[in-house]
């Protein structure tokens, strides 16, 4: 493995460490040290599951996997199968990020309130700007206060272009001047920041619903890429949250933000399992270079590094 | 609001209710669902191992299975274990003897803290006090504007110090402002941190520590997971907290965290934010919000609502012109106004006992139609607000071209004001008197009590 991808695993398990820490040198503990799958045993295995927000019926769904498996796997370690039962969900559910199909290729960011969404953009237009791709950022959150401002700021930070209106503008209005301004410019990608709203206020997701159609009226097939940020320390609505927007507006993929508090992963399973669609980008810290391709091997890797690695 | 924890809830009690005996069979089954209703509700893992514990010895109990009516026994002592989990009775902010009242939030990235702030301040300011907020967040990209543009619109003072890396300095100067003009409470806005974030912990130990503040209020967004309780607890053993205000309740989050993080902490849960309008911040009440979740309704909420929407005089005003049929179009604009200041309409169903029985919950609340009704009265003249009977075809062109409407709409809303006419005059007639009558009569019986 290249010390880059070995770096980057330390990282992410350390992002994860409190993860890794309740969750898996729990169950390793309890896998290796009690061979025969008792029924405490799975009790406490479920328990451990959904503290870490994998839900009632993934974790059931785990533990019948692990059952099954491990009658048959008697000399595989058993954390070894549980790893391979989760890396199963998750890989099912994988597809990578790629904005290089499309000129402009254009991006739309939705959620609600206070996931993230602002810090993604940023982060993201940060990243392709690096690898010269030119980026022009949209600011449709027209509602909240402030909001049009910290983009500026972020934007101005990354030296990148923002298209912005006056508040309480129509969020539409400025996604077709954004996109009018990215097409003159030979702008490679466009990133559309959209204003923090709950999944179950019609009139606000049909809002987005008028924003999608202005961006497919412009550029035919945008937008390219249409992701739901969601924090990693939501419980289960997050599953709720992914199959409103995915059913109103149709989502291509998540970005899974704050994942370097405690308790995490969880959900990622659920929602892979639940909902198919792929995580592509996770959010591992505040800086602007903290946000990370999601890649399932990786991810169940760092989830099952072992502590002596010096976390 | 915890709607779907409470369809489930329902959904088990209810049979449980109807079954005449019962044994522990019957009720550890109940349990065993009921546990994974509170589970997929996000209620932590812990919590709910003891709620079911404590109901489970209460319930299989002889008093319990020998009763007359076993399944509302059962039902009784979910309720009231839901009440205590929730913290018991109501809790207040106290009001220091020495003012300022210093209020300091705290909470997570993305939690509700600075909205939540601003709607602290716009209830203190409706409360007839000269409420500031203090923008202590000197971590975020514009969080200072944000709490800027809210403290504008409001109203209501703001300090801030664009230059300043410090959060204690900036409350330091706050203060010296706050007391020259008087102005309480204090409330300070700190920027969001995680709780394992050591440096930016110990920064709000330091704050606490310098400030002294009365009333540390933990911000939690009520969709959080299993990690609410973590996270609440990190905050409560560090830094130390006194309360906790639940953010984002209008959403379709089972609200595990709000059953959770008062158990874990032991501290009260003192508001809940239920949108993001600024006026949407209610007191919390266990009782009433077990009620909610068990589907017994809350209309004691629903009657302060309309309270706080209607004075006295308007009530008797309105009441003496239903009586003489001189209840005009004018006055009906009035009442919807009223309605649409209580707060979202589906907010308010919900407080009506059995309304989920009734299948009102289902209901299509499309507020827009407020408006439009509101639109198309605005665009009469006065004197067509007053007699409603002389718009003619040409009057209602006119009236749905300046409402940006079309002449069906306005025959609609013409046509359903002559129908409810027309019933008040029925019920009249029935002799009934008014009782049970128009909106307003209601209200004013409770105001009398």
């Amino acid at each position: 493995m290249s010390e880059n991808k070995q770096n980057w695993i330390k990282r992410l398990a350390h992002g994860l460490s409190k993860t890794h820490n309740s969750l898996i040198k729990r169950i390793d503990a309890l896998l290796w040290n009690r061979p025969n799958l008792s029924p405490e045993l799975i009790e406490e295995l479920e328990e451990t599951l959904i503290l870490a927000d994998c839900g009632v019926q993934t974790s059931s769904l785990i533990i019948t996997r692990l059952k099954e498996r491990y009658e048959n796997e008697r000399d595989v370690p058993s954390c070894d199968i549980l790893k391979a039962v989760i890396l199963e969900i998750l890989q099912k559910a994988y597809a990578p990020l790629n904005t290089a199909s499309f000129k402009p290729f254009v991006m739309m960011v939705l959620g609600v309130n206070g996931v993230g969404k602002t810090t993604t953009i940023a982060k993201m237009a940060n990243r392709l700007t690096d690898q010269g791709r030119h980026v022009i950022l949209i600011a449709g959150d027209t509602f909240r206060a402030a909001a049009i401002e910290q983009l500026q700021i972020w934007a101005d930070s990354i030296n990148v272009k923002l298209i912005k209106h006056q508040i309480g503008s129509d969020p539409s209005a400025v996604v077709f001047d954004g996109i009018q301004a990215a097409r003159t410019r030979g702008t490679d990608c466009v990133i559309v920041d959209t204003a923090g709203r709950l999944h179950t206020k019609k009139n606000l997701v049909a809002e987005l619903e008028k924003m999608k159609k202005v961006m497919g009226r412009e550029i035919q097939g945008a937008p390219h890429e249409t992701l739901l940020v969601l924090d990693a320390t939501t419980g289960q609505n997050a599953i709720q949250q992914a199959r409103e927007f995915h059913q109103k507006i149709g989502l291509t993929g998540i970005a899974l933000t704050k994942l370097d508090g405690t308790a995490k992963g969880g959900i990622i399973i659920s929602i892979a399992n639940e909902l198919s669609i792929p995580v592509k980008l996770i959010g591992i810290g505040e800086g602007i270079d903290d946000l990370r391709d999601f890649d399932p091997h990786l991810f169940v890797d760092a989830l099952f590094e072992e502590s002596e690695a010096g976390f | 609001m915890l709607d779907n924890l409470s369809d489930k809830l329902q959904g088990i009690l209810k049979r449980l209710r109807g079954q005449g005996k019962l044994t522990e069979k019957n009720i550890g089954e109940a349990l065993k669902e009921v546990r994974i209703a509170l589970l997929e509700a996000d209620v932590n893992y812990k919590v709910v191992k003891g709620f079911i514990e404590r109901i489970s010895s209460k319930a299989v109990g002889e008093e319990v299975l020998k009763s007359l009516t076993p399944g509302q026994q059962v039902i009784k002592i979910v309720h009231q274990e839901l009440i205590d989990l929730m913290g018991g009775h109501q809790s207040k902010i106290q009001m220091p003897p020495n003012p300022p009242l210093v209020i300091m939030m705290v909470g997570l990235q993305g939690s509700g803290k600075t909205t939540t702030a601003g709607k602290l301040a716009s209830m203190f300011k409706k409360d007839g006090r000269r409420p500031m907020l203090v923008a202590a967040d000197v971590q975020r990209p514009a969080a200072r504007d944000q709490l800027k543009v809210l403290a504008d619109s409001l109203g209501v003072d703001c300090f801030l110090d664009h230059s300043a890396d410090r959060a204690e300095r900036v409350c330091r100067d706050a203060f010296k402002i706050a007391e020259k003009n008087g102005m309480n409470p204090v409330i300070i806005d700190t920027a969001g941190r995680l709780h394992v974030d050591k440096e930016l912990m110990d920064e709000l130990v330091q704050i606490k520590k310098k400030i002294l503040p009365h009333e540390v209020i933990l911000v939690a967004d009520a969709m959080t997971g299993q990690d609410a309780v973590t996270m609440a607890q990190e905050f409560d053993q560090k830094v130390g907290i006194d309360s906790i205000i639940l953010t984002k309740m209008d959403g379709d989050a089972r609200g595990g965290a709000a059953l959770s993080i008062r158990e874990v902490t032991g501290k009260p849960v003192k508001f809940i934010g239920t949108g993001e309008k600024l006026d949407l911040l209610e007191p919390f009440f266990p009782d009433r919000m077990a009620s909610r979740i068990l589907g017994m309704g809350d209309l004691l909420s629903l009657i302060e609502k309309a309270q706080n929407a209607y004075t006295q005089e308007e009530a008797i005003e309105l009441e003496k012109k239903l009586q003489k049929d001189s209840y005009t179009l004018e006055d009906f604009r009035q009442q919807l106004r009223q309605v649409k200041s209580m707060g979202p309409l589906e907010q308010l169903i919900k407080m009506i006992p059995g309304a989920s029985k009734m299948g009102l919950q289902t209901l299509d609340m499309d507020e827009s139609n407020f408006v439009r009704l509101e639109a198309i009265i605005d665009s009469m003249t006065p004197q067509e607000r007053r007699n409603y009977q002389i718009i003619n075809a040409s009057r209602k062109k006119r009236i749905a071209l300046g409402s940006g409407t079309n002449v069906q709409d306005v025959s609609r809303l013409l046509n359903q004001f002559h129908l409810m006419k027309k019933n008040i005059k029925r019920i009249k007639k029935m002799g009934f008197g008014m009782g049970g009558g128009g909106f307003g009569m209601g209200i004013r019986r409770f105001k009398r009590r």
